[in-house]
């Protein structure tokens, strides 16, 4: 028997590709259409989920005017509300940012940071995109079909989800379903590019340890996702076939409008424990991206090194890791084992060590840094802000006893957002800020992008903090309107429409942005190839924005971690990843 | 959800393990220097396609095993009642082993340069497939014709649910292995050849795998198993 060996099997990939191995566009459709290109994809990825992100701000706006003027709009009625809500939040969560931070910021800075021409498997990056459209577009018909959109909540809980009195109980809830499904699909063809390009695919000298903290957020979080989805995938097709074909997995008998059901037998907990077996690990989908991304700007809006970059990869992994074994921290109340809540409970107060680690590893590379409050800057900061905040608070809503009391009230609504709402969104703004020059090859306008942070930092606080207090007088959340309960005094109603006259500032202020975004493209500062003096890989491309292939004729070579910045001795105040030695350059001059 | 917690525990040894050889202990900022300096941490010497590949059979299995602890959790309810099992399913088992096996024939074949062995291997292995899918179809019909409909019993729900996933598995694979065979067909270097077929048998014996802890699972043989860890846990 011969061994033929494989092509290219080295552990250290060829500098120069030749250029068959690259996919070429040969014309403007698959240029900027149907592109295999990682970046265009990214852009795509990005224009899309901005795109039904909009759709659910403007569905929060509705609920705040709702909750902030009870009775005051007819056109909202208690069916439309429950849409609503459940809407919001199934977009934000995956639609919106878990879309934008794997599909968008993934797709652009995984190839550029470790130095590849592109992804892995180009074509079936270029799918992952359709089928997210795909998704997409179904959520969005829900709009349109009868009965509207499903309103059973973002956790779609049966047996209510789909029983006759719950809206969007005919078409809503199925294809609900049906777009969560082709999402998963999508997410699972990107998601394999991404861990694979940043297994493969790195330049030469870009060790695991080299490796700007971006990737190892963006690769760890999608790890998990390829782990976690698959629960959410289970979930939604045993609810499509209790809804469609009338099975029993989930549905209890019960009686339906004065009539018994023909379900009998299923278990609406098990469904609980494979929604949040995706439920919990998707916090963390969410947020191991922001925590990697803040780390690169902050390093380098403070001009100084990661403090502590082993223990922040570290962390970064022991969190992806801890986080599959706490989902039940959300189903204290659900009637499950009650010893189970104990173990629940230690594994959630566990895993605020790593996190707690990582902000004070934020915090120290700030001190006596030379900090820049450019506007990335100021978004790294009003994450770390409302990250810390919105992590103390879970760690109330993490102890069974202190649950208990709190469970469906403004409380838990006002955690969520802090720490998965409004912290990530800090970052993807912030990274927009930063990497914006590097897409398009212009500065996004800085007084617009202040005003913008300003409004929108000091808005979400003033929306989500008072929320807290609302919570611990017990206003319940998903409630249409609150009525005269005695336990809300008439103080609670005035700070109710507090906060929807600051959420829709708050909204609005976005609107600045979107301006931003699209008046810089053509009026912009030309940026230049490197405007923040940056170390990492995706700044120092031969063309901005990089052209087909990234590199060039040569890939970049890699003599040293991402983040030298204010070396001691160095001509500037930043080396990047690709420049040699000194001594190197002195023995290659000898040498020639 | 033990099955998948354990499944998981699996995961993180093997990327534990993984992760140990890559130095993560390195202290980076002190590592100045050119490439081949500092060992470790380069790309793995397996292919692209193939690292792919086991990335995904690591989230078609988190899949499989979701179902199954889903599965497992449902059965303890009272109204459990299993279904008996075709025997068409022993029949269709055996094709299948036979599909792989097939694979396994072109994928050896493709080591010895031989393009008549692997072109056969392809084929035989592929309309094997076909067979085990019609089978499955007709084990589906004879339950159906019985009375054994989809929504009568949840152990009816999960046996329709659980072979259709397999199938709908086993059928992206034979696009899979419809686009080698093109390849093939069209002339292609049976060097390039090798990786696909390898590919293709990797799948299908991963596949193999699967249908067989179903089986158990869908036949009751391994009742007495999840009882065991059930009790085990509890």
């Amino acid at each position: 028997m011969v061994d033929i060996p494989y092509e290219g099997i080295r552990g250290i990939p060829p500098a120069e590709v030749p250029d068959v191995e690259l996919y070429h566009p040969r014309s403007w459709w698959t240029r900027y259409v149907f592109s295999q290109d990682a970046k265009v994809i990214a852009v795509q990825y990005s224009l899309t989920a901005t795109a039904i992100g909009l759709v659910a701000l403007v569905l929060s706006w509705l609920m705040r005017l709702q909750l902030g003027f009870p009775g005051t709009f007819s056109f909202i009625d208690a069916n439309q509300y429950l849409q609503f809500i459940t809407m919001h939040g199934m977009i934000m969560v995956i639609y919106l940012l878990t879309a934008l931070f794997l599909g968008g910021f993934g797709n652009y800075l995984i190839p550029l940071m470790v130095g590849a021409r592109d992804m892995v498997f180009p074509y079936v990056n270029m799918l992952s995109y359709w089928v997210y459209l795909l998704a997409v577009l179904v959520l969005a018909s829900t709009f349109f079909v009868p009965g509207g959109p499903t309103g059973a909540g973002w956790t779609l809980y049966p047996p209510q989800a789909i029983l006759s009195g719950t809206p969007g109980q005919d078409w809503g809830i199925i294809l609900m379903m049906s777009s969560l499904i082709l999402f998963i699909i999508g997410f699972t063809m990107g998601g394999l590019n991404y861990v694979v390009t940043v297994l493969q695919a790195r330049t030469r000298g870009m060790t695991l340890m080299r490796l700007p903290l971006t990737v190892w957020g963006i690769f760890t979080a999608t790890v998990m996702a390829l782990l976690a989805f698959p629960a959410l995938f289970v979930a939604s097709v045993m609810l499509l076939l209790d809804r469609l074909l009338g099975t029993s997995f989930f549905m209890p008998s019960l009686v339906e409008m004065g009539t018994l059901s023909k379900y009998g037998g299923g278990s609406p907990l098990l469904f609980q424990h494979l929604f949040w077996f995706f439920g919990h690990p998707e916090v963390y989908i969410v947020a191991l991206p922001a925590f990697g991304i803040v780390s690169d700007l902050i390093s380098t809006h403070a001009r100084k090194n990661i403090f502590g970059y082993r223990m922040m990869v570290w962390a970064i992994v022991a969190i992806g890791a801890l986080s599959f074994i706490v989902w039940a921290h959300h189903m204290y109340v659900s009637g499950m084992f009650p010893q189970f809540g104990y173990f629940f409970a230690t594994t959630t107060l566990i895993i605020a060590i790593p996190t707690a680690i990582k902000v004070y590893n934020w915090v120290l590379t700030l001190w006596r840094g030379d900090i820049h409050l450019t506007v990335p800057m100021l978004f790294a900061l009003g994450f770390i802000i409302t990250f810390v905040n919105g992590g103390l608070t879970g760690l109330f809503l993490g102890n069974v006893v202190v649950d208990v009391p709190l469970s469906d009230t403004m409380f838990v609504v006002a955690h969520f957002h802090m720490v998965m709402g409004v912290a990530p969104i800090m970052v993807v703004l912030g990274a927009i800020y930063h990497w914006y020059p590097k897409v398009t090859g212009r500065m996004l306008n800085e007084t617009l992008g202040k005003f913008h942070f300003w409004v929108t930092f000091l808005g979400a606080y003033l929306i989500f903090f008072p929320m807290h207090y609302l919570g611990l007088l017990g206003v319940p959340r998903r409630y249409f309107e609150l009525g005269d309960a005695t336990f809300i005094p008439s103080s609670a109603h005035s700070l109710n429409a507090f906060i929807s006259v600051v959420a829709l500032t708050v909204g609005f202020s976005q609107m600045v942005f979107l301006f931003n975004l699209a008046w810089s493209l053509f009026k912009g500062e030309p940026s230049g190839g490197n405007p923040w003096r940056a170390t990492t890989l995706e700044w120092q491309t031969p063309e901005t924005p990089p052209g087909h292939g990234n590199w060039g004729k040569e890939l970049p070579v890699v003599y040293r971690w991402a983040y030298d910045y204010s070396v001691p001795g160095a001509a500037e105040d930043f080396i990047p990843q690709n420049q040699p030695p000194r001594a190197t350059q002195l023995a290659q001059g000898a040498a020639s | 959800m033990s099955a998948i917690i354990l499944f998981l525990a699996v995961l993180a040894v093997i990327a534990g393990w993984w992760l140990s050889q890559q130095r993560l202990t390195a202290k980076p900022w002190l590592e100045e220097g050119p490439v081949g300096d500092f060992p470790g941490g380069d790309a793995m010497v397996w292919p692209a396609a193939k690292v792919g590949l086991g990335v995904f059979l690591a989230v078609a299995s988190a899949l499989f095993v979701l179902f199954i602890s889903a599965y497992s959790m449902r059965m303890s309810v009272a109204d459990w009642r299993p279904l008996p099992v075709p025997r068409l399913l022993w029949v269709n088992t055996g094709v299948l082993v036979m599909s792989s096996v097939a694979l396994q024939w072109s994928y050896v074949a493709a080591r010895r340069y031989d393009a008549e062995g692997v072109m056969i291997g392809l084929l035989a292995g592929g309309a094997s497939a076909v067979i085990f899918l019609a089978g499955q179809l007709l084990a589906w019909q004879r339950l159906g014709a019985a009375g054994y409909l989809v929504a009568s019993n949840p152990a009816n729900s999960f046996f329709y649910l659980l072979t259709a996933v397999h199938g709908l598995h086993l059928t992206g694979g034979l696009v899979a292995l419809g686009r080698t065979s093109a390849k093939m067909w069209r002339g292609a270097e049976i060097a390039e050849m090798r990786l696909s077929a390898e590919l293709c048998a990797i799948y299908w014996h991963f596949l193999l795998l699967v249908w067989l802890v179903l089986l158990g699972l869908l036949t009751g043989w391994t009742d007495d198993f999840v009882n065991i860890c059930r009790q085990l846990l509890s």
